[in-house]
């Protein structure tokens, strides 16, 4: 290779590699603020901003779906399979809301610990398959 | 370069010369679009109509046959016009100059359509059109780098001075590539993770991902074939005073 091209290959080469290095690091620097949503175990250690709105992500635990006045509020418990938080919504749920499901939450904590919903997103998952082959998987054992 | 074989340096050679890319080009057209319109066909078709509706997502999962191959095409044109743009910085190739901004609309055209779509699916899947996480922000960051590109090309009047500036900022936004690939891994998204790539476990059942794949390939070779036609044009714009552009022309008449 003639110098003057290895001497461009070299500077195009220290450029991404510089731009990386300050890429990584600015990602780094604003790891918490790129976190789309907090685990219920951050709510229960009280990593959570206090009387702000934050996201809460977690699965819906089977069996704890409940509208306690019978009207258009709903309950229900998340879990990341470590802690629990309980959530309270009003209003109308996606249809993939579904016991066992991921689900985003945006709203914020009250004084007894609940979680106030006002919004409520469902995190469908990465798996695709026909329901016939979804309910051979389907493990009675494993559930949250 | 003595490390490389001298029929694949010749071959290199001869692709890089202007008059030569042209005809070539021109014999490869039929055949690529033949390619595509047979792969487009047999895609859509398995995968809208053939291809078992999901356990979870019903029929509205099909937006994937679209969605995905896009988003793919998106990254990777992405890695192709920053390569062409290194080659054209080292090597100053005038082919690798077109390339680069012969990419970036095509680029930007599947980025587009991969935000659209998965605004589309996102809207009755998740309960929201648009969320500011990470995955959807990084993929509109790489829309707003290529329009930059098309911008930045347009703003320079001297046509080799813009190119050497939007290879520039094409390899800049390379760092972008790798964050959205992995922001579903990195960071909590509302996006769901890789499926197709995840090696040690296929999540997608097979008679969804063979049409999946068939669009991929599919959609390759409509990139294939918008890249040669635009690199044809933009060839015969910038060569239009040289001597294998007048004989042609007139062979043609």
């Amino acid at each position: 290779m003639k110098p003057a091209r290895r001497n461009r290959l070299l500077l195009i080469l220290l450029m991404i590699a510089g731009v990386a290095t300050a890429a990584s690091f600015a990602l780094k620097a604003f790891n918490e603020n790129l976190m789309y949503f907090f685990s219920t175990t951050e709510v229960t250690e009280g990593k959570v901003p206090q009387g702000a709105k934050f996201r809460l992500g977690g699965m819906v635990v089977k069996g704890s779906i409940e509208r306690p006045d019978n009207g258009m509020m709903v309950r229900f418990v998340l879990t990341d399979y470590k802690n629990r938080v309980t959530v309270e919504y009003t209003g109308i749920l996606p249809d993939l809301f579904r016991e066992g499901q991921g689900i985003v939450a945006n709203g914020r904590l009250n004084d007894h610990g609940v979680f106030i919903a006002d919004e409520v997103l469902a995190k469908h998952d990465e798996n695709y398959m026909p329901p016939e082959v979804a309910d051979s998987l389907k493990n009675p054992e494993e559930q949250p | 370069m003595s490390f490389v074989p001298a029929p694949i340096s010749r071959f290199f050679h001869r692709m890089a010369s202007p008059p030569h890319f042209y005809c070539l080009t021109n014999k490869l057209l039929p055949w690529l679009t033949v390619i595509f319109i047979l792969l487009l066909g047999y895609g859509l078709y398995a995968g809208l109509y053939l291809a078992p509706t999901d356990y979870q997502q019903g029929d509205s999962y099909r937006i994937i046959y679209v969605h995905v191959p896009a988003a793919w095409m998106s990254l990777f044109i992405y890695v192709v016009m920053a390569t062409a743009g290194a080659i054209g910085l080292i090597w100053r190739i005038k082919l690798a100059d077109i390339m680069v901004i012969c990419s970036a609309p095509i680029g930007a055209s599947f980025t587009f359509i991969a935000l659209v779509t998965g605004s589309l699916w996102g809207k009755p899947m998740w309960g929201t059109w648009w969320v500011w996480d990470a995955r959807l922000t990084s993929e509109l960051i790489l829309l707003f780098l290529y329009l930059g590109i098309i911008s930045l090309y347009g703003a320079i009047e001297d046509k080799r001075s813009a190119s050497r500036a939007v290879s520039i900022l094409a390899l800049v936004g390379v760092v972008n590539i790798p964050i959205i690939h992995y922001s579903v891994e990195w960071w909590n998204t509302l996006h769901q993770g890789p499926t197709v790539t995840k090696i040690d476990k296929p999540s997608i059942h097979i008679d969804m991902l063979i049409p999946l794949l068939v669009m991929a390939i599919a959609f390759k070779f409509y990139h294939l074939i918008a890249l040669l036609q635009a690199a044809k044009v933009e060839l015969l714009k910038r060569e239009q005073n040289s001597q294998w552009v007048k004989t042609m022309l007139e062979s043609e008449t």
